[in-house]
C-alpha cells in the first residue's frame, strides 16, 4: 500500500495578515475562492442585467452606465460568459468548497501541497484582475465571446476590443489555466495520499469522488487550453500562423498570414471546452447526491453506480467535443461519430437522475434550504438535460446550433443547475465555515424566487431558438423575423430583472448570518462525514494531530438497529451491531 | 413546504408542456426539400423527451408527496437489477433516437447529387453576404481578394480582371433561386467565420475563411426568406442579413440572363 503523506499540522500564525490573507491554510483558501467567485458572480450578473436591458431597450440610458452600443454589448457578453464559466462555475464548486472540504471529508488537516494551493489561489486572483482590466483599455473588452473563435480573435483589426482587450483575455485565461492545473495536482494527490486510515475509495463521500474526477479533467483539459492560448497569443503578437489562413482581408486591409486553420482553434478549444462543462457540473452533482442523502436521512441509492457514472462521465467527456462543430465545416462523417459518443454520455447522466430519485424515494424528508436547492437542482438538471439529445443530433443541431435554444439548454443545465448546487452547498456548509447558521426563512424565500426565475427566464427562451433567433445578437432590429420576437425577449428581460433582484435576499442572508446568525453547533445537520466531527467553525488546526479512523461508508442514515438515525463514519466499529 | 414543492413541480411540468404546445413562436413555414424530415425528427424528439421531462418532474413530485406520513426513512442501499434495467432502457431509447437522427443527417448531407445542380458561391464578409453565379460558361472566375478586392468599385470579392471565365460571373446581394432545383452552395469567407442560416429552409452552414465548403439545398416554395448570420463575426453580426428570393424556374432564367448581360456590359 502507498504510504500516506503526513498531514501537515497547520499552526495558526499570530499575524492576522498571515492567517487570513497570505495563508496556506486550505480552509482560508477555500473561503478566499468563495469570495473570489462571489465577486465574479456579482460582476457577471450585473453584465447580464445590462445585456438584457440593452436587448429590449437598445437606446435606453442606464443610470451610471449610459447607452450601450453594439460593441459594448459584445464585450459584456464575452466578459459575462468568461466570468461565469471560469470564475464562478469552475471555481466555487471545485476550488471553493473542494479546497475547504476535501481534506476534512478525507480526514486530513491540510491539502497535500499547501503552498501550491496558495499559489493557485493568487494566480486565479491575478487572472481575475487581468480579465477585468480589459474593460478599461482602449477598445474595451474582447467582443469574440468566451469561445474566442479565430480569426475574429486572432486579428486586431477584426473589431474594437480585438486589440489589447483580447490580449488581456488570453493572458487572464492562461493564468487561470495555470491556477487550475496547480489546484488539480493538489486535489488528485490529496485524494490519493491523504485519506485517513479506513477511508477506502468506496467509503469516500460522493463530493470527494466528484472533486477527484473533476481534478483529473482539469489537469488534462486546462493543459490543452493553455497550449491553444499560447498559440493564439503567438499568432497575434509574434507573426506565427496557427489559426489564420492565407488571403484574408479585414476592414479593407490585407492580412499578412498564411497556412493557419480556424478549425484547429475550434478543435483545441472544445477539447478543453466540453470537459469544462463537466468540470463545472460534476462537483455540483456530487454535492447534490450528498445533500439528498443527508436530508432524506437515507443512504445514497446505488453508491457504486454513482461512482461509476461519475467516472464514465469524466472519461466520455473527452470524446464528445465535436458536437459543438457539426456545422463548422468539419467532415460530416465526424458528425456521426460525435453524435453517437454524445448519446453515450447521456446514459450515465440519466443514471444519476434515476439514483437521485431513488435516494429521495422512501425517505423521511427534511425540507431545509440546502434540500430545497438540491431538489431544484434535480428538476433543473432534468429540464436542461433533456434538450441535450436534440442538440446531439447533427441534423437538428444544424437548425438549433447557435440559436437561443442552445443558450437555454446550457443555462439550465450548467448555469442554473450549477448555481443551485452552489447555493445548496453554501447553506449547508456555512455553519462549518463561519460558525453560524444562515436564516432558513430567508433561504426559503430565496429558493422560491430563484426557482421561479430560472424557469421563467429559460423555458420560454427555447421558443426563441425554435423560431430561429441566433444568439449573440446585440440588437433585434437587424433581421426582420428576429424583430418579431421582441415581445418574448421583453418578457425574459422582466423575468431576469426580478430574479436578479431576488438574489439580494441571498446576499443579505449571507452577510447578516456571518455576523448575526444563530451560533452553530458542531453537527447541526446531523451528518455522518468527518468534517462534522470538528467544532464549528473548523479550528485552524483541523483535526489537530488526531487521526480519525473510518469504519464505514459515508451514507449510514437510518441504519436498522441503531438508536440514532445516523452512524458517523468514524464511530467505533462495534456500534455497527 | 412539501406541498408547495409538489405544486411547483406540477406547475413546471404542465406549464412547460402548455408553452410548447401553444408555442406563440415556432418554426417558420418549411420551404426546402429536407425541412419536412427535420421537422418530423424534431416532433419525435419533442414528444419523447418532452414526455420524459413531464414524467420525471411528476415522479419527483410524487416521491416528495409519498414521504408525507413516514416516521423513519427506509434503509435502502440500492438495487443492481433496477440499475441495469433503467440503464438498458434509457440507453436503448437514446440510441434509437440517435440512429433515427443519423439517418436524417446522411440525407441532409448527401453529397451524391445530380451534376446539374445550380452552382452558387456564397461569400461572407463583415457584415455583408455576396452571392456569385458562374454565368453561362458554368465556370467561376478566379478570385484574389488581397490583390483585387475593391468594394467601392463593384469588385468586393476580388475577381481577377484577367480571367475570362469571370467576365460573365453574376454578383448579387440577395440569393435568388429557382424553386424545385438542387442548389450547390460553395461557402467562403473573406475575413472571419460567418454562418449562413436560412431558418425557413432549416439550413445552416458556417462559412470559414481559408476553406471552401460545399452544401446542398433544394428550395420548394416560391417566396421571400431571410438569411441571418449565425456565427459571431463582430460588431455588425446582428445586422448581417440577406434576402433569399425563390422564384419559378422561368423567372429565374430571365433574371439570370439579365444579370449576365449586365455583368458583361460592365466588363466590356
Amino acid at each position: 500500500m502507498l504510504k500516506r503523506f503526513p498531514s501537515a499540522a497547520t499552526t495558526p500564525s499570530k499575524l492576522l495578515l498571515r492567517r487570513y490573507i497570505f495563508t496556506s491554510d486550505h480552509k482560508m483558501i477555500g473561503i478566499q475562492y468563495f469570495f473570489l467567485s462571489l465577486a465574479a458572480v456579482l460582476v457577471g450578473t450585473w453584465l447580464s442585467l445590462l445585456m438584457r436591458i440593452h436587448l429590449v431597450w437598445p437606446h435606453g440610458r442606464i443610470p451610471l452606465v449610459g447607452e450601450i452600443k453594439p460593441e459594448n454589448y459584445l464585450g459584456l457578453l464575452t466578459m459575462h460568459g468568461t466570468l461565469m464559466v471560469f470564475f464562478v462555475l469552475s471555481t466555487v464548486p471545485q476550488n471553493g468548497f473542494g479546497t475547504y472540504f476535501l481534506p476534512l471529508q478525507l480526514g486530513a488537516s491540510e491539502m497535500a501541497f499547501p503552498r501550491l494551493n496558495m499559489a493557485g489561489f493568487w494566480t486565479a486572483l491575478a487572472s481575475f484582475f487581468v480579465l477585468l482590466a480589459a474593460f478599461f483599455v482602449p477598445g474595451g473588452a474582447s467582443i469574440a465571446g468566451w469561445t474566442q473563435y479565430a480569426p475574429l480573435s486572432a486579428i486586431r483589426a477584426a473589431g474594437p476590443g480585438q486589440g489589447i482587450g483580447t490580449d488581456l483575455w488570453l493572458v487572464s485565461i492562461g493564468l487561470f489555466c495555470l491556477s487550475s492545473v496547480m489546484s488539480a495536482i493538489n486535489f488528485v494527490t490529496t485524494t490519493v495520499k491523504q485519506r485517513t486510515p479506513g477511508m477506502r475509495w468506496m467509503r469516500m463521500p460522493l463530493p470527494c469522488w466528484s472533486w477527484f474526477v473533476t481534478a483529473i479533467l482539469s489537469l488534462l483539459a486546462f493543459s490543452v487550453l493553455l497550449a491553444a492560448l499560447i498559440l493564439l497569443l503567438l499568432d497575434r503578437n509574434a507573426g506565427t500562423n496557427f489559426f489564420v489562413p492565407a488571403g484574408l482581408i479585414v476592414s479593407g486591409q490585407a492580412v499578412n498570414h498564411s497556412g493557419g486553420s480556424p478549425l484547429l482553434w475550434q478543435h483545441l478549444f472544445w477539447f478543453f471546452g466540453h470537459p469544462e462543462v463537466y468540470i463545472a457540473i460534476l462537483p455540483a452533482m456530487g454535492i447534490t447526491s450528498h445533500l439528498l442523502s443527508v436530508f432524506s436521512r437515507k443512504p445514497v441509492f446505488g453508491y457504486r453506480a454513482m461512482v461509476g457514472a461519475t467516472i464514465a462521465i469524466g472519461a466520455l467527456g473527452f470524446m464528445v467535443w465535436g458536437h459543438h462543430m457539426f456545422v463548422s465545416g468539419m467532415n460530416p462523417y465526424e458528425g456521426f461519430a460525435f453524435s453517437t459518443l454524445t448519446t453515450a454520455i447521456a446514459v450515465p447522466s440519466a443514471i444519476k437522475v434515476f439514483n437521485w430519485l431513488g435516494t429521495i424515494y422512501g425517505g423521511k424528508l427534511q425540507f431545509s434550504t440546502p434540500m430545497l436547492f438540491s431538489i431544484g437542482f434535480v428538476s433543473l438538471f432534468i429540464a436542461g438535460g433533456l434538450t441535450g439529445p436534440f442538440l446531439a443530433q447533427p441534423s437538428l443541431d444544424m437548425y438549433l446550433h447557435d440559436t437561443y435554444f442552445v443558450v437555454a439548454h446550457f443555462h439550465l443545465i450548467m448555469a442554473m443547475a450549477g448555481i443551485f448546487a452552489v447555493f445548496s452547498a453554501t447553506y449547508f456548509w456555512f455553519p462549518k465555515m463561519f460558525g453560524r447558521m444562515m436564516s432558513e426563512r430567508l433561504g426559503a424565500i430565496h429558493f422560491w424566487f430563484t426557482l421561479a426565475g430560472a424557469y421563467a427566464i429559460f423555458m420560454p427562451m427555447h421558443l426563441l431558438g425554435v423560431a430561429g433567433h441566433p444568439r449573440r445578437y446585440s440588437e433585434l432590429t437587424g433581421v426582420q423575423y428576429v424583430a418579431a420576437m421582441a415581445p418574448l425577449q421583453k418578457f425574459i428581460t422582466f423575468a431576469a430583472v426580478i430574479t436578479i433582484c431576488g438574489q439580494l435576499v441571498f446576499l443579505f442572508n449571507l452577510f447578516w448570518s456571518m455576523f448575526r446568525g444563530r451560533r452553530a453547533e458542531a453537527n447541526p445537520w446531523v451528518c455522518t462525514t468527518l468534517e462534522w466531527t470538528l467544532p464549528s467553525p473548523t479550528p485552524a488546526a483541523g483535526f489537530a494531530g488526531r487521526v480519525p479512523v473510518v469504519n464505514r461508508g459515508p451514507y449510514e442514515y437510518s441504519v436498522p438497529g441503531s438508536t440514532a438515525d445516523f452512524v458517523a463514519q468514524d464511530a467505533p466499529a462495534t456500534q455497527e451491531g | 413546504m412539501r406541498l408547495a414543492l409538489v405544486i411547483a413541480l406540477l406547475l413546471i411540468a404542465v406549464g412547460s408542456l402548455w408553452l410548447f404546445i401553444v408555442h406563440p413562436w415556432w418554426f417558420p413555414a418549411a420551404a426546402s426539400r429536407n425541412a419536412g424530415a427535420l421537422d418530423h425528427e424534431f416532433r419525435i424528439a419533442f414528444w419523447v423527451f418532452g414526455g420524459l421531462f413531464v414524467a420525471a418532474q411528476i415522479a419527483l413530485a410524487a416521491f416528495l408527496l409519498s414521504s408525507r406520513q413516514r416516521k423513519k426513512s427506509d434503509y435502502i442501499l440500492g438495487n443492481w437489477k433496477l440499475e441495469i434495467a433503467w440503464t438498458l432502457a434509457i440507453a436503448a431509447l437514446f440510441f434509437w433516437f440517435n440512429v433515427s437522427g443519423e439517418k436524417v443527417w446522411s440525407r441532409v448531407m448527401d453529397h451524391h447529387r445530380a451534376n446539374d445542380a445550380l452552382q452558387v458561391e456564397v461569400t461572407g464578409a463583415q457584415f455583408q453576404w455576396y452571392f456569385r453565379y458562374p454565368g453561362h460558361d458554368g465556370v467561376f472566375g478566379r478570385l484574389d481578394a488581397q490583390k483585387f478586392a475593391r468594394p467601392d468599385e463593384g469588385n468586393p470579392l476580388g475577381l481577377d480582371p484577367a480571367d475570362l471565365a469571370g467576365r460573365d460571373d453574376v454578383l448579387s446581394s440577395s440569393l435568388v433561386l429557382p424553386a424545385g432545383r438542387d442548389v450547390e452552395l460553395t461557402l467562403r469567407a473573406q475575413d472571419v467565420i460567418h454562418s449562413v442560416f436560412i431558418p425557413a429552409m432549416r439550413f445552416k452552414q458556417d462559412a470559414v475563411p481559408g476553406m471552401t465548403i460545399r452544401a446542398h439545398l433544394q428550395p420548394t416554395q416560391a417566396g421571400n426568406y431571410e438569411i441571418a448570420c449565425a456565427e459571431l463575426c463582430g460588431l455588425g453580426h446582428y445586422r448581417m442579413r440577406a434576402q433569399v428570393r425563390v422564384v419559378s424556374p422561368e423567372e429565374f432564367a430571365s433574371w439570370l440572363a439579365t444579370q449576365e448581360l449586365r455583368a458583361q456590359e460592365k466588363t466590356d
